[in-house]
């Protein structure tokens, strides 16, 4: 019944990879070449954990949020990160990995997670500035893997798509408010956003160039744009949001440019983005040591999830015997 | 043999790669491989799809609309879950 009966690797490759030239989605019980399960389970679970370790800079706040109404809105969007933590979760097990090796994975430092969710939220305004640039930019990235190659990573970004379409409104509303505000309400604003603004950018990944695997991304159709033009995209529909706030962004090499039809803007700091990723940002440690905390302490919960499962089973044993 | 001992199996149909497989009716079988069969000669005659799965019907676990009341909220008083509810100026609101 099996496709790989019969043929050869090189065959199998072949049939694989028109598949994917023919814009057919791979499900999880067709042929794939090793390399391409290995990449979307590192590429799906990178997701996943930034979806889990997302919620800890936004949950923060939800104990001081300024009303109620902001309260239940930014207790409902933590929920959905949580959500799409585990639709996401599920789409990487379709490939053959379970969820504790996912976990250990990320708790290890082994797995990556956005290096954006390292910096602390120090004020209300980061919640509005991480609903708009950091979802915003999300947002960006999402949309366009909606098309991945992959069925179920794609199903996962549809429906995560359509929930996350109140998250960026919801953080620009903020700054829109604190916007119309005080002096003081603004300034907080402003260092909300030339905190978040170069962190967001960083989200996108590398420069093409130095991207390790975007252009095997590419050919597999997992990622069907590229870095720098998902961050282009990024930059040019943001920055008429911030001329709408009147405020700006802290970039001084922001300019139109004419000729290319984008904005131009200056270099990502790569050395902070070095740092950010493999543990050394501002609250890297303390990120995957509260995952690892929470983990545990929700350990007897499973525990007794179990015992109450083997309990009923052997009670069924007895009397079916 | 007597037919009452046919299990009843579920079947899901996917249309095209890259869809959720759908509900499509169910059938009797001895088997799941002989479900398969048959799931294929009743419900896949006219290409309605490039993959089939067959699940005994005893092993899905449903919720009842009758309880929903009780089981799950439909949160028609959470409008802030949806884009809709908040305002933004017309030169942003393409958000």
């Amino acid at each position: 019944m099996t496709e790989s009966m019969n043929k050869t690797e090189a065959e199998l490759t072949d049939t694989f990879q028109a598949r994917v030239d023919d814009e057919q989605k791979i499900e999880p019980k067709d042929w794939m070449p090793e390399a391409y399960r290995k990449n979307l389970i590192r590429q799906i679970s990178q997701h996943a954990h930034s979806e889990v370790i997302g919620m800890q800079p936004e949950g923060n706040w939800i104990t001081r949020a300024p009303t109620l109404r902001r309260k239940a809105i930014l207790l409902a969007k933590v929920q959905d990160e949580g959500g799409h933590g585990l639709y996401l979760y599920s789409a990487a097990e379709t490939l053959g990995i379970t969820r504790e090796e996912l976990i250990a994975a990320l708790q290890s430092g082994e797995a990556k997670y956005a290096s954006i969710f390292n910096y602390p939220t120090l004020s209300w305004a980061d919640i509005g500035a991480i609903g708009w640039l950091v979802d915003g930019a999300a947002i960006v990235n999402q949309v366009s893997l909606q098309r991945t190659s992959y069925g179920p990573y794609s199903r996962g970004m549809v429906r995560i798509c359509k929930e996350e379409s109140f998250h960026q409104r919801q953080g620009y509303e903020i700054m829109l408010a604190l916007s119309r505000g005080n002096d003081e309400q603004r300034a907080m604003a402003q260092d909300a956003i030339n905190r978040f603004w170069w962190p967001s950018l960083m989200m996108f990944g590398p420069h093409d160039a130095d991207s390790a695997h975007t252009g095997q991304s590419m050919k597999w159709k997992i990622k069907r744009q590229s870095n720098d033009e998902l961050r282009q995209k990024f930059v040019d529909q943001t920055v008429k949001q911030v001329e709408v706030l009147d405020m700006n962004l802290p970039d001084p090499d922001l300019k139109w440019n004419e000729e290319r039809g984008h904005f131009d803007f200056g270099e990502i700091d790569w050395d902070e983005f070095k740092r950010s990723m493999t543990g050394g940002g501002p609250c890297s440690r303390q990120r995957v040591a509260h995952h690892i905390q929470a983990h545990e302490e929700g350990a007897w919960v499973r525990e007794a999830m179990r015992a109450y499962r083997e309990k009923q089973k052997a009670r069924d044993d007895q009397a079916a015997a | 043999m007597s037919e009452d001992n046919m299990h009843l199996y579920e079947v899901f149909i996917r249309s095209k790669r890259g869809l959720d497989h759908k509900h499509v009716g169910s059938l009797h079988a001895e088997d799941p491989e002989q479900a398969l069969e048959y799931a294929r000669d009743v419900y896949t005659r006219r290409s309605e799809g490039v993959s089939i799965w067959v699940v005994n019907s005893s092993h899905i676990f449903a919720s009842q609309e009758d309880d929903n009341e009780s089981f799950y909220d439909p949160m028609d008083d959470k409008p802030y879950r949806h884009a809709t509810h908040y305002q933004l100026p017309d030169a942003v609101n393409n958000m």
